[in-house]
């Protein structure tokens, strides 16, 4: 065990947690954040998808000891409102089914569209590889077309 | 009940308190009793869908579990067409399980829209018979001269109008009527539109709280340790490592599996690697590879039962036929793979009991629970949280009574079990393994004269019996049965129709090639056949079913080339009461790989709720349906899965995706569901492209395995 400092949405939160607890669990278990998903525990689904510092990272593989000084942006903090481009997009397309695996695949977009502003659809498909069972990947797509139009 | 007494006056408060006590009773095809009565602060049932808040707020009740087929926005919206309420001024709020409100609290079948259709109306259109009514009566007018829009009552006549707010206290004093009427399609407001996920706020910014995000004060977490191979029985454990390790509070040994219970869900992921059991071997460990050849032994010797249908004489009608086609299918056991793992919060007391998280038959799982804790049903309650996929998978309660049973063993203690990603594909209920054989008889002028279909599944029958071209054909056999097997079987979206239309739909294929006529043309003659003469029953309309057919055909381009690299594929199905047509849509590439592109997908689902919804739940459905058949597959060897996680168990992934253009008809007819109709034709549509393309037909699942794919 050890105690780590962590700025989650700009709060920060001082865990005791056994070094290599991915931050997936620290997320949800110890800060108590829900949002952020766990589907597969070994970074294929991207379900556990947030942003350490500006990358895209599959928190359920990522010991909370690597977080270091970066700052860590889950899906509630994304935006104050609710109103993130992508997030408005999301709502406007109509993307999610049962939501799930949305959270994960917002914050994968997000940084998507933080490298490629205009992405094309060969990068939009290379990008986003998180899974869905449901299917929402065009409505996925489409959606994303219409964040870049406004990020 | 107690705080209405603030905002009620007291004659109202009295008039409402009878009623609640009175218990007024609407008479919904003796479907749902309903009754008006006063909820907390100043809210008013109207009845068990309704409840207005005298400042005007609307809250529209969803009874029926939702598991992303869109139910919690579907069915409220049929309760607010007749309301006469704007969505926007809507709140929904999901019921639990109620059986003295609601009937048929459950998601399956693709039934909730359709079996939902006249009462969820009717009990809309009551509540604003009743508010009319109380208007009319403040107004001393009659109610003829009463109409409603946007959530107030007006008088036509002077253009006065009352907010629905200040009439819900004397409406719900009112005599519930009887007589009321819903809306002519032609005036519907809201049915057939576009509406967004009631949701999808909550989804989009993480707020959502689904069963595994379930926290409780003092809540424990807790995952178990199954058998790592179906047909082992636990001999011992040792668990000092365990229950030593950081954050684990308990070990708990039951029935023939161990949870391990602690703080936080990765420490008893991690603890549950660390318990060391000894697991011996009951009887012989089956292989899957052992099953295919035990299936085609069993196809391979008389049917064991009687046929499921028997129209005319087979035999007969096969040995006098001028050509005979025959292919045979084999289905894997598939995973249902929800993206939100199996779990359930569980608190059971001494006297009661608290069941919180995903689940698509909460009624018949509180029996079972009942009886496992020895509880009267009414000392247990359920809720049902919006679940992270169903696809039949959460129609099984193993997770809730083990969720159930290790709070109670535990002590008492609030607990969330999750089971981690490799449990929930190692630990079972599969779509069953099929294997089908098809024997066709055509005669001198190309006409289907015999038809016999003889399937095997492991753990479940494998055939429907009246399944297209079932009464198109003089001669037409179902010959099924089973395989038991010790390994769970349970059903998967679109259940028996996700793998008999690939291969009925691939075999009509096949029959209209070797006879040299058209895939489409050969249908709608087949549909002609059962309309002009019928032969047993016929399941499916066959004006409906050609309707969609021709539709898709012409949206598609059918038969008309698109390039020499194009090629498409035609599949059409009937299941849940929908009709729908797909064609796939392929491109050989230059190295001779084949691309799947596009489906074209045409549904006759009768008259469309959502728009957005119904188009989501086609397009999910056919890539879901695509994804399965040519990536998916569960094997076992020595009784024990060999795909553990989506490494090694492929899910398609957006690149894989194909196009998906949906059409609807437009025919005023009753609503269907559409959760499951969408996926069964996918695989085949795509299998026949790939005819169309190669030559080469098939007829095993996954299709990747052929080699053929880009």
């Amino acid at each position: 065990m050890a105690t780590f400092s962590i700025e989650v949405n700009d709060e920060k939160h001082e865990v005791n947690v056994d070094p290599q607890m991915p931050l997936l669990w620290v997320i949800r278990d110890v800060v108590g954040l829900t949002g952020t998903k766990y589907g597969c525990g070994i970074a294929q689904c991207g379900a556990c998808t947030v942003h350490v510092g500006n990358t895209a990272v599959r928190s359920c593989m990522f010991p909370v000891q690597s977080v270091g000084e970066e700052k860590i942006t889950t899906i509630e903090g994304l935006s104050k409102e609710g109103d993130h481009p992508v997030q408005e997009a999301w709502k406007e397309i109509d993307v999610p089914q049962c939501g799930y695996c949305q959270s994960g695949q917002i914050m994968a977009a997000v940084a998507l569209l933080r490298e490629h502003p205009d992405p094309s659809d060969e990068e939009i498909e290379r990008t986003m590889t998180n899974i869905c069972r449901c299917g929402t990947y065009n409505r996925i797509k489409k959606a994303i077309k219409q964040a870049s139009t406004r990020v | 009940m107690k705080k209405s007494v603030k905002t009620l006056n007291r004659r109202d408060f009295i008039r409402v308190t009878a009623l609640a006590g009175g218990g007024l009773v609407l008479g919904f095809n003796a479907l749902l009793s309903c009754s008006t009565q006063a909820d907390e602060g100043k809210v008013i049932n109207l009845n068990a869908f309704i409840k207005i808040d005298t400042d005007g707020q609307v809250i529209i009740m969803n009874p029926n579990p939702e598991i992303g087929q869109g139910v919690k926005t579907s069915l409220p919206m049929l309760v607010a067409e007749e309301l006469d309420v704007d969505w926007t001024d809507v709140k929904v709020e999901q019921a639990g399980l109620d059986t003295q409100q609601y009937t048929r609290q459950i998601a399956g079948g693709s039934g909730s829209i359709r079996e939902s259709w006249d009462s969820f109306r009717l009990a809309g259109a009551t509540a604003r018979a009743m508010l009319i009514r109380a208007a009319a009566a403040k107004w001393a007018v009659s109610e003829e001269v009463c109409g409603t829009e946007k959530g107030a009552v007006i008088n036509t006549q002077n253009g006065k109008h009352i907010p629905y707010g200040e009439l819900v206290v004397s409406a719900a004093s009112l005599e519930v009527p009887t007589d009321v009427t819903v809306k002519s399609p032609e005036s519907f407001k809201l049915i057939g539109k576009r509406v967004a996920n009631i949701d999808n706020q909550a989804i989009v910014t993480g707020q959502h709280k689904y069963g595994i995000d379930t926290k409780r004060e003092g809540m424990h977490y807790a995952t178990i340790i199954r058998a790592p191979a179906f047909g082992q029985v636990l001999q011992s454990m040792d668990d000092r490592d365990t229950k030593n390790a950081d954050g684990i509070t308990q070990v708990i040994q039951f029935d023939n599996k161990i949870a391990i219970i602690g703080r936080s869900t990765w420490e008893v992921f991690q603890a549950a690697k660390k318990v060391k059991a000894e697991w011996k071997d009951e009887g012989v460990l089956e292989d899957t590879t052992g099953y295919q050849e035990k299936l085609k032994l069993a196809l391979s010797k008389s049917p064991t039962a009687d046929a499921k249908r028997k129209d005319g004489n087979v035999k007969q009608a096969l040995s006098g036929a001028s050509q005979l086609v025959e292919l045979s299918f084999d289905a894997p056991f598939l995973a249902h793979n929800t993206m939100e793992p199996m779990n359930f919060f569980a608190h059971v007391q001494q006297d009661r009991a608290e069941l919180h998280g995903p689940i698509q038959t909460p009624e018949r799982t509180r029996t079972r629970i009942a009886a496992l804790l020895g509880l009267p049903e009414e000392k247990i309650s359920i809720m049902m949280t919006r679940m992270g996929g169903g696809f039949g998978r959460r129609l099984m309660s193993d997770f809730v009574e083990e969720a159930a049973l290790v709070s109670k063993l535990a002590g008492g203690i609030p607990v969330n079990v999750i089971w981690s990603r490799e449990s929930d594909i190692t630990g079972g209920f599969y779509r069953p393994m099929y294997s089908y054989r098809y024997r066709a008889g055509v005669d001198g002028q190309r006409k289907l004269v015999a038809w016999h279909h003889r399937s095997v599944g492991v753990g479940a029958a494998a055939a429907s019996a009246d399944s297209f071209p079932a009464g198109a054909v003089p001669h037409f056999q179902v010959d099924t049965e089973v395989y038991e097997t010790p390994i769970p079987t349970a059903p998967w979206r679109a259940p028996t129709h996700n793998f008999i239309a690939f291969s009925e739909q691939s075999f009509i294929d096949e029959i209209a090639h070797k006879t040299k006529q058209d895939p489409v043309a050969f249908r709608l003659e087949l549909l002609e056949q059962a309309k002009a003469n019928p032969v047993g029953k016929v399941s499916y309309n066959p004006d409906r079913f050609a309707i969609v057919i021709k539709k898709a055909a012409e949206v598609s381009g059918w038969g008309k080339s698109k390039g020499d690299s194009v090629f498409q594929g035609f599949a059409a199905h009937f299941s849940f009461e929908t009709y729908v047509a797909e064609v796939a849509e392929l491109v050989k590439q230059e190295d001779g790989k084949l691309k799947l592109k596009k489906i074209y997908c045409v549904a006759d689902c009768g008259t469309v709720v959502n728009l957005s919804g119904a188009e989501t739940q086609l397009e999910g459905g056919i890539i879901d349906g695509i994804g399965h058949a040519m990536y998916a597959e569960l094997t076992l060897t020595k009784g024990k899965a060999d795909q553990t996680n989506f490494n090694n168990y492929r899910m398609i992934r957006m690149s894989e995706a194909p196009e998906v253009e949906i059409h609807f008809i437009q025919n005023g007819e009753k609503p269907t569901g559409l959760g499951e109709p969408g996926l069964p034709p996918a695989a085949p549509a795509l299998a026949n492209a790939v005819y169309a393309a190669t030559g080469i037909r098939l007829t095993s699942q996954p299709f990747i395995k052929s080699g053929l794919f880009a």
